[in-house]
């Protein structure tokens, strides 16, 4: 990568691993996370993405590789880094028998760089922002999942950050509190902020994101804008006939792989066919079917979509990695 | 001055927490049982029960000498555990730990912080068995000048220093406990088994002292002048018992001290 490239990332990585005994949590892990870009840090639970934000973070000390945070390196120049960076890190944590706001006023204590004239001020303002205003006098233990949640935020935003990191926002929030995330996530991106947030949700990352990293497994496999990744994956169609066993020997024919695909006793039977990712003309597929005398009741082209794409690359079902 | 926030914040919250208090109202109780038992009690001076106990009836502030000395064996060092045992340890096991971490405040400097707060909590605990023995003495016996160990008198506000003077000495002798659960509490997160752990070594520690098997390992136990303060009882006062002590408890803090930071600065904070 040249220099000025590097100079606009607010995140990379090279080379990132941590081992926890014999469990490889992350290897070899090249983040590249654009200045200004809404990034989202994508894999199923257990994938390394907690991992690499304590890393990011300074909490932990990686086995191997390099970390450079809005371009100073890590855990390094933490001290100089860190007041620009607000961060959630694997949920919220608090101090159940103070208030939400004396919680903050805390943590923004700790902080030997922030100001503590205006600090009360902008206390208020992380809790306004997150809705907490009319709960900032409660103790935490009488917070809900989903207002700790927002208190964990609020914290982020303390004060102007140049990047927030942000590990599973929207856990334990209900619709209108994931909806209201994704607003505030947008408006601070308007403003300049880089957002790098991680999530086991392709729905919440799609919604989100200008950018996406894909884990499992603790390897990084795939990295790009979400438009990038969309456009790698394959095109498939759907191909509705009462002869299904002809039409696989077409389709062997074309060389194209083809899932009959599950249907209830009665209906028509279905195929699904990967037609690869630079579609093949689709009509002259229907012309080849039709020709061979298969009974042609339903054919449609789908784009590749990001969620069988995420399938493709992290494995399905429940099935936690490792 | 902002870098003294966190210090501030710290110790705020150390007072804020009810433990504390409850704490703190149990070592104060001390001295007022005693002082009520003897009062009830009061006949010829019986020669038995701990040092300074016949005296009261004489003089109030002997109440305040004598709570001190009961509470140094277990009920200090049990309460210095949980605060020291709490430092690190309590911070991990919330998960607050990382989010102090990153606001961002340096692990030497949250370490010294802790440690701070913990030894202002060991003169907290002991001036509050000091003023609540001068005052339930005042209140219960006369108070008038006091007779030193040296045979010689000073008067009752010269006592109340030298009740003082005993106050910081116990709280000094405190010091190397609580930098031992300050390296104890960055090894676990979880709170509770720290601070079991710091109070069974303070017992341990007391236990080895009395072994006369072990003299040569007694001036090493942080415990070893944790009774010496007899000292400051006598006219002139005798300062030698301070300054070892004083030099024993530096050095723990400075050996462990030292470990916790080695340990500490390198942890990974996976809570
Ligand atoms: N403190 C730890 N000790 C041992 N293994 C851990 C620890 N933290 C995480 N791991 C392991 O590392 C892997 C990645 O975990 P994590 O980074 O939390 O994943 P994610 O945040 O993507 O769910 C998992 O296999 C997990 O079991
Ligand atoms: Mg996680």
């Amino acid at each position: 990568m040249n220099a000025t490239a590097t100079a606009k990332l607010a995140i990379q990585t090279t080379g990132l691993g941590k081992k926890f005994g014999k469990r490889q949590a992350v290897s070899n892990l090249d983040l590249a996370v654009p200045h200004g870009s809404v990034f989202g840090f994508l894999g199923p639970n257990g994938s390394g993405k907690t991992t690499t934000i304590r890393m990011l973070l300074g909490l932990v000390t990686p086995d191997s590789g390099n970390i450079s945070l809005l371009n100073k390196p890590m855990p390094k120049s933490a001290a100089s880094v860190l007041p620009r960076v607000g961060a959630l890190i694997e949920g919220p944590a608090f101090y159940p028998f103070l208030s939400g706001r004396a919680n903050l006023v805390r943590l923004d204590a700790a902080d030997r760089t922030s100001t503590s004239s205006t600090r009360s001020n902008r206390v208020e303002e992380a809790l306004e922002k997150v809705g907490l205003g009319k709960a900032s006098k409660l103790a935490v233990h009488a917070y809900s999942l989903g207002m700790k949640q927002r208190l964990g935020i609020a914290n982020a935003l303390l004060r102007e950050r140049e990047l927030l990191v942000l590990d599973e926002p929207t856990n334990g929030l209900d619709p209108q509190g994931t909806r209201e995330v994704r607003n505030l996530v947008a408006s601070l991106a308007t403003e300049g902020t880089t957002v790098f947030v991680s999530s086991h949700l392709l729905s919440e990352i799609e919604q989100m994101c200008s950018h996406v990293a894909v884990m499992s497994l603790g390897n990084l496999v795939a990295q790009g804008t979400l438009e990038e990744l969309r456009s790698t994956g394959q095109h498939r169609a759907m191909l509705r006939t009462p002869d299904p066993n002809v039409a696989i020997e077409v389709f062997a024919r074309l060389g194209l792989e083809t899932k009959p695909e599950p249907t209830h006793e009665g209906d028509c039977p279905q195929l699904r066919v990967v037609l690869g990712s630079d579609a093949q003309v689709p009509e002259r597929i229907v012309e080849e079917l039709v020709r061979a005398g298969v009974r042609v009741r339903g054919f449609v082209v789908k784009d590749p979509s990001l969620e069988e794409r995420f399938v493709a690359l992290t494995g399905e079902g429940f099935d936690l990695a490792q | 001055m902002p870098s003294s926030g966190l210090f501030l914040n710290e110790l705020a919250l150390l007072f804020r927490r009810r433990r504390t208090w409850a704490m703190l109202l149990a070592l104060g109780a001390v001295p007022v049982l005693i002082a009520v038992a003897v009062r009830l009690t009061s006949g010829p001076p019986s020669g038995r029960g701990p040092a300074f106990l016949d005296q009261i009836a004489g003089n109030g502030l002997f109440t305040a000498v004598t709570g001190l000395f009961v509470c140094i064996p277990l009920f200090l060092p049990l309460t210095v555990s949980v605060v020291a045992g709490d430092t690190i340890a309590g911070e991990a096991g919330a998960g607050t730990l990382r989010y102090l971490l990153t606001s961002p405040v340096s692990r030497a400097k949250l370490l010294a912080v802790k440690y701070a707060v913990a030894a202002v909590f060991c003169l907290s605990a002991t001036l509050m068995i000091a003023l609540s023995g001068i005052g339930i003495g005042a209140a219960l016996f006369s108070v008038g000048p006091v007779t030193l160990l040296s045979g010689s008198t000073i008067s009752a506000a010269a006592g109340v220093g030298r009740v003082g003077l005993i106050a910081l000495y116990i709280a000094l002798s405190l010091l190397g406990l609580a930098a031992l659960g300050l390296f104890i509490s960055t090894l676990t997160d979880a709170p509770v088994g720290a601070m079991a752990a710091v109070a069974v070594l303070a017992i341990v520690a007391q236990i080895l002292g009395q072994l006369p098997q072990l003299d040569w390992l007694h001036p090493w136990l942080f415990t070893n002048h944790w009774l010496d303060f007899a000292d400051l009882l006598r006219d002139p006062i005798s300062w030698s018992s301070y300054g070892q002590n004083a030099l024993l408890q530096g050095g723990y803090l400075l050996v462990f001290g030292t470990l916790a930071y080695g340990r500490f600065a390198s942890k990974g904070i996976v809570s």
